[in-house]
């Protein structure tokens, strides 16, 4: 297993080139970047859009989803997430 | 058109667009040919001969209305080639318009009219993505290739799109003529410190198939090619991203051209013509719909061009019970044309096609001729309006 890339106290940040946002015509968040799209799930989503919204840490990020997910336990999945997003090349620690 | 927009394949950047094509057809991709004005005059263009022809763009107000349309139908990608995009005076409003409907745009660009002042205005007015084109790494070939002398000025706009905050996209269409400079092409792009390299390799339509014989590389060439390409992408894992896609001659199944015909991609050309695809004007029997005489949704939805080869009725044997068919639809139509003389035949690059053999002709054409003297060799024809209108005899 490789290192982790993300701690709670590093920032994640979209990669060079790559853009959020909510596609009506697809029903659905996007992710936009050079002559693609990836369409998204709902958690995925909702990660992405505050990570492109504004930079906090992950420690923050996992507050905040903790907040609007009423109470939900998600730090593992997040990580989980950001790790893949980052092998994806979509986003990087700033 | 001077970049790549004409060689996606799987693989490739453009190629990611597919992992979408789960549900309604929607035109996700509009390629805006803005205009057929170029300043080079590469030998491979993939724009028709008869481009001369083409006299009255559409105006701002009208690519902007098309470009709405588009958007209104779930278009995110908008490519703005050519041509040369850059000597259209209203590119940067052309840019600031479509990025506040949302669009990603792509400027798709040789850099030949650009500087540093205009890069950075093109930023300004939200601009998403620049891909320069080279022709080749050294100046002298690249030069000749481009019919012009534009290599230390691409040089300093890969740079300025850089300094401005894009990943640098370097895209080096190749052919006979600089594969052999695979190793010194990768060198400059790791030089200038690119993020993502395509080696997209030349696509035999327009002006290309015109000068097929002297283009189309040796199989030696592609071997020695690709082992040097593969060698870079271990090399510089995690720096640039090297894209590097077979030319289709040289492969046993065909392209799965614009991920099926009508399916993502609407190409309107510098006059308005909509087409599935940007070679697709030259097929028998186009109805050629213009975005001046009806909307966009009508031509995507109801034209005869569009449904042309939508689905899989239209197929002719080995394609109609071939298992792969949802796969490849078929390959290119315009190869298939182009090759064979009917555009529902399998694309003859297919392995399991009856007409394979007039690849393999091509290919030992093209050998022939690589084969002769500098001075018995074919002259390369260059793209320009002087040649267009002799050719095509306007």
């Amino acid at each position: 297993m490789t290192a982790r890339v993300f701690n709670a106290d590093s920032i994640p940040v979209l990669a060079l080139g790559y853009r959020f946002q909510w596609e009506p015509a697809q029903n659905c968040n996007v992710l936009l970047y050079p002559e693609g799209m990836v369409k998204l799930n709902g958690a995925a989503g909702e990660i992405l859009k505050r990570i492109s919204e504004k930079k906090q840490t992950v420690a923050e990020l996992i507050a905040e989803l903790t907040v609007a997910f009423e109470g939900a336990d998600l730090g593992d999945d997040v990580y989980q997430f950001l790790e893949e997003a980052f092998n994806n090349d979509w986003i990087r620690p700033e | 058109m001077t970049g790549s927009d004409q060689n996606k394949a799987p693989g490739s950047i453009g190629g990611s667009i597919g992992s979408v094509r789960d549900q309604v057809r929607q035109p996700l991709w509009l390629l805006a040919e803005l205009t057929y004005a170029c300043p080079l005059q590469c030998p491979y263009c993939s724009n028709p001969m008869d481009f001369a022809n083409v006299k009255k763009e559409l105006t701002t107000e009208e690519w902007l209305d098309v470009f709405r349309q588009a958007r209104a139908m779930g278009a995110t990608q908008l490519g703005l080639s050519g041509g040369e995009p850059l000597t259209r005076p209203d590119l940067v409003e052309l840019v600031r318009e479509a990025r506040k409907m949302g669009f990603y745009t792509n400027l798709i660009t040789s850099g030949v009219g650009m500087d540093a002042s205009k890069v950075a205005e093109l930023k300004e007015a939200g601009l998403d993505h620049i891909q320069v084109s080279f022709q080749a790494s050294s100046e002298d070939l690249n030069n000749l290739i481009a019919g012009t002398d534009a290599f230390k000025h691409k040089i300093e706009m890969a740079k300025a799109v850089k300094a401005n905050g894009y990943p640098m996209v370097l895209c080096f269409v190749t052919h006979r003529q600089n594969i052999g400079q695979m190793d010194e092409i990768l060198d400059l792009a790791i030089n200038l410190e690119a993020d993502y390299v395509e080696l997209a390799t030349t696509q035999y339509y327009g002006w290309a198939m015109h000068n097929r014989d002297q283009l189309l590389p040796l199989k030696e060439q592609l071997e020695e090619a690709e082992a040097v390409a593969h060698r870079y992408q271990e090399e510089q894992k995690g720096k640039m991203k090297i894209y590097y896609v077979v030319p289709d001659y040289y492969e046993d199944r065909p392209k799965a051209c614009m991920n099926g015909w009508g399916n993502v991609f609407l190409t309107v050309t510098p006059d308005g013509t909509a087409l599935p695809c940007h070679a697709a004007r030259e097929l028998p029997g186009m109805t050629l719909p213009n975005v001046k005489d009806m909307s966009v949704e009508e031509i995507w939805h109801g034209s005869d061009d569009f449904n042309k080869f939508r689905g899989f009725e239209w197929m002719s044997e080995p394609c109609r019970s071939c298992d792969e068919k949802e796969k490849d639809f078929g390959g290119c139509r315009c190869q298939a044309y182009m090759l064979t003389g009917d555009a529902t035949n399998t694309d003859p690059v297919c392995s399991k096609s009856p007409n394979r053999h007039l690849v393999d002709e091509a290919i030992a054409k093209g050998r022939l001729e690589s084969e002769k003297p500098v001075d018995e060799a074919k002259p390369l024809v260059f793209r320009n309006p002087k040649n267009s209108k002799l050719i095509s005899g306007l």
